[in-house]
């Protein structure tokens, strides 16, 4: 299968295996297909059995920052006589990643699956799945997978008759980018202001409602049923790179290419195979000018770059940005790089919690300034500015959206400096009316 | 200061469409700015809210729910439904308001009977978001961002990134996720809302 397009020859479908099969949204559906089977033999096994079946794999987090989950898991406290809380980052909001939103609208049962291994790898009977609030159609698909297996007893008070507990609770958010970072989403499932915690203590030690929580992505949870099925060692082994990067990877391409959309890749894989083959390559008589890898927040890069990048976490570091959420942005020649990295930064003002005076001023004075710029009113210093007070976005606030402001301002200046220099120049007419 | 605006707290309840009135009531609900106010959590939505404290180990962590259903259920959240809310939940009126403003989805003003939000962040826009983004302005009468078309029909926000950047670009109306949107298609999408 394969949503939109037919899975293509050189991509890995693993967890996009059943995109686009509408039948294996339904329990039975899932059953027949191998599902819950994962979470069968899990329930024979020890929690810590599963948590170095989980290491053993290499399996690290899917949501960007790529922490490795195995080690997450184990940070949880040992049977404390505290309730224990697992929580599914379904808040997909990083421009450019819409992964999650297929696993959860084709394969529901695959996330509770991995819901449910996850709780009981960490000694929760509670997990919350935080689902952004304009998923609309995910929400209500989850809503049913969640009472069908309820109901089939897959969850709930005695899962698949092991006498062990494992409800699943939705939470919808309501239109905040920021809830995404782990401790923002634990704040608002509270009932509080979507605002960044202070770390530490970490979530593993004081997290949802002050118990040891361990949050993982969507898509890291999704990935723990194969692992658990097919052994950690087959999983490590899909690994074309490095050995640091292992599995598969959903990347979500969207932008200037002729064929948008998910490609499950085996970790290491070119990115110009998934751009010229999988995805068939530039509009006609286009060329490419840029890369954003990882969802928008890391660094912008150059078509030379993107040529030679290999796509898992090591690869695209060495190519100066990030695999992020590998939501991959793709822009060809036609693209105002200016003028779109102006419009990613009003995404990060707007998206400010405004806790942080670097982050709070920062992102709405550098809109400020990139306005100026794109209204033919820039100046030589506006450099340095935007340089400065990128710095002091980046590393000193208490999460990193002003770093991920910051990151394609510094990286756009580096890279497409003669770009603003056409507007400052007066070379190129403005894109914006006078502020 | 002026340079935060758009920022968590001032969101799009700030736009034209303040002072709606007679236009705001949403599909089922009667709450204008100036009714008298009739509470929410009574009945059926009262026993949703207690089925919802079993969920969660404090009555605060139902905030948003509870927030969700005042909003289904009125079109939006008004000052006395704040102080609903926080009665039920044994929290204080303006703690309540500090969460719903910081919330973008919950509308503290009237808004028109569908409202439709579209996205224009970097991938859809490199995709001709903005053009789909005119095109509603256009078709729907409301002028601009944020106001109400003379018909109380429809209310337009843009939206930052929803998502679907595979789909560009993606509106959404009321609760219908629609993918692929291009301005071409905006009026015979708009026929489907009365």
């Amino acid at each position: 299968m394969g949503y939109p397009h037919p899975s293509h020859p050189k991509e890995n479908p693993v967890l996009s295996k059943h995109f686009g099969d509408p039948e294996a949204r339904s329990y039975d559906g899932w059953v027949k297909r191998g599902g819950y089977e994962g979470l069968k033999k899990v329930l024979r096994m020890t929690p810590e059995a599963v948590v170095e079946e989980i290491k053993t794999s290499g399996l690290r987090g899917r949501g960007g920052a790529g922490f490795p989950t195995g080690l997450k898991w184990s940070l949880m406290p040992k049977a404390d006589g505290r309730p224990h809380y697992l929580v599914c980052n379904a808040d997909e909001s990083e421009p450019g990643t819409f992964k999650d939103r297929e696993i959860m609208r084709w394969t529901p049962h695959q996330l509770l699956e991995g819901c449910a291994i996850a709780a009981y790898a960490i000694g929760a009977e509670r997990c919350y799945i935080y689902i952004r609030g304009e998923f609309t159609d995910p929400y209500k698909i989850m809503e049913k997978a969640v009472d069908e297996a309820t109901a089939k007893g897959a969850l709930g008070g005695n899962v698949l008759g092991s006498g062990q507990r494992i409800e699943v609770i939705l939470h919808r958010g309501a239109g905040a980018y920021i809830c995404g970072e782990e401790t923002a989403m634990l704040n608002s499932i509270e009932g509080k202001r979507g605002n960044p915690r202070i770390k530490p203590p970490y979530p593993a030690q004081v997290g949802l409602f002050g118990m040891p929580t361990t949050i993982n992505n969507v898509e890291t949870l999704a990935a723990v049923p194969h692992i658990m099925m097919r052994g950690g060692e087959w999983y490590k082994g899909l690994s074309l790179n490095n050995p640091k990067s292992t599995g598969t990877k959903l990347i979500s391409v969207c932008g200037h290419i002729q064929r948008p959309g998910n490609y499950e890749v085996t970790m290491g894989t070119p990115m110009r195979e998934l751009i010229y083959d999988m995805c068939g390559g530039m509009r006609p008589g286009r060329t490419l000018k840029a890369v954003i890898p990882g969802g928008s927040s890391v660094p912008i890069m150059s078509a030379a770059e993107a040529d030679d990048c290999l796509l898992d976490y090591e690869g695209v570091v060495a190519k100066g940005s990030m695999l992020g959420s590998a939501g991959m942005i793709v822009m060809d020649d036609t693209t105002d790089m200016v003028y779109q990295i102006w419009r990613l930064a009003r995404f990060y003002a707007h998206e400010s919690c405004a806790q942080c005076t670097q982050c709070r001023e920062g992102t709405a004075w550098s809109v400020r300034i990139l306005e100026r710029i794109l209204a033919g009113k820039g100046k030589q210093e506006h450099f340095q500015l935007l340089l400065d007070l990128s710095d002091n976005m980046t590393g000193k606030t208490i999460c990193v959206l002003s770093d991920s402001c910051a990151a394609p301002i510094v990286s756009g200046i580096q890279k497409f400096r003669h770009e603003f220099e056409a507007y400052i120049q007066g070379a190129r007419e403005p894109a914006l009316a006078a502020v | 200061m002026s340079t935060t605006a758009g920022q968590r707290g001032s969101g799009p309840g700030e736009g034209p469409h303040r002072g709606v009135g007679e236009h705001g009531s949403a599909p089922g609900g009667h709450d204008t700015e100036t009714a008298p106010y009739e509470r929410v959590f009574r009945g059926e939505h009262m026993a949703r809210l207690e089925q919802l404290f079993t969920k969660y180990p404090t009555k605060q962590a139902c905030l948003l729910p509870a927030l969700w259903m005042v909003q289904e259920a009125r079109g939006w959240i008004s000052e006395p439904a704040i102080g609903e809310v926080a009665e039920v939940l044994d929290l204080t009126p303006a703690y309540v308001k500090g969460v719903v403003t910081f919330y973008t989805m919950y509308h503290t003003h009237p808004v028109g009977r569908h409202f439709i939000q579209v996205c224009t962040t970097s991938p859809c826009n490199i995709c001709g978001a903005e053009d789909v983004m005119k095109a509603l302005i256009r078709e729907t009468g409301c002028g601009e961002l944020g106001a109400t078309s003379p018909d109380g029909r429809f209310t337009v926000m843009e939206v930052e990134c929803l998502g679907a950047c595979g789909f560009a670009t993606p509106i959404l109306i009321d609760d219908d996720f629609i993918e692929s949107v291009t301005p071409d298609k905006v009026p015979g999408l708009l026929q489907r809302y009365k």
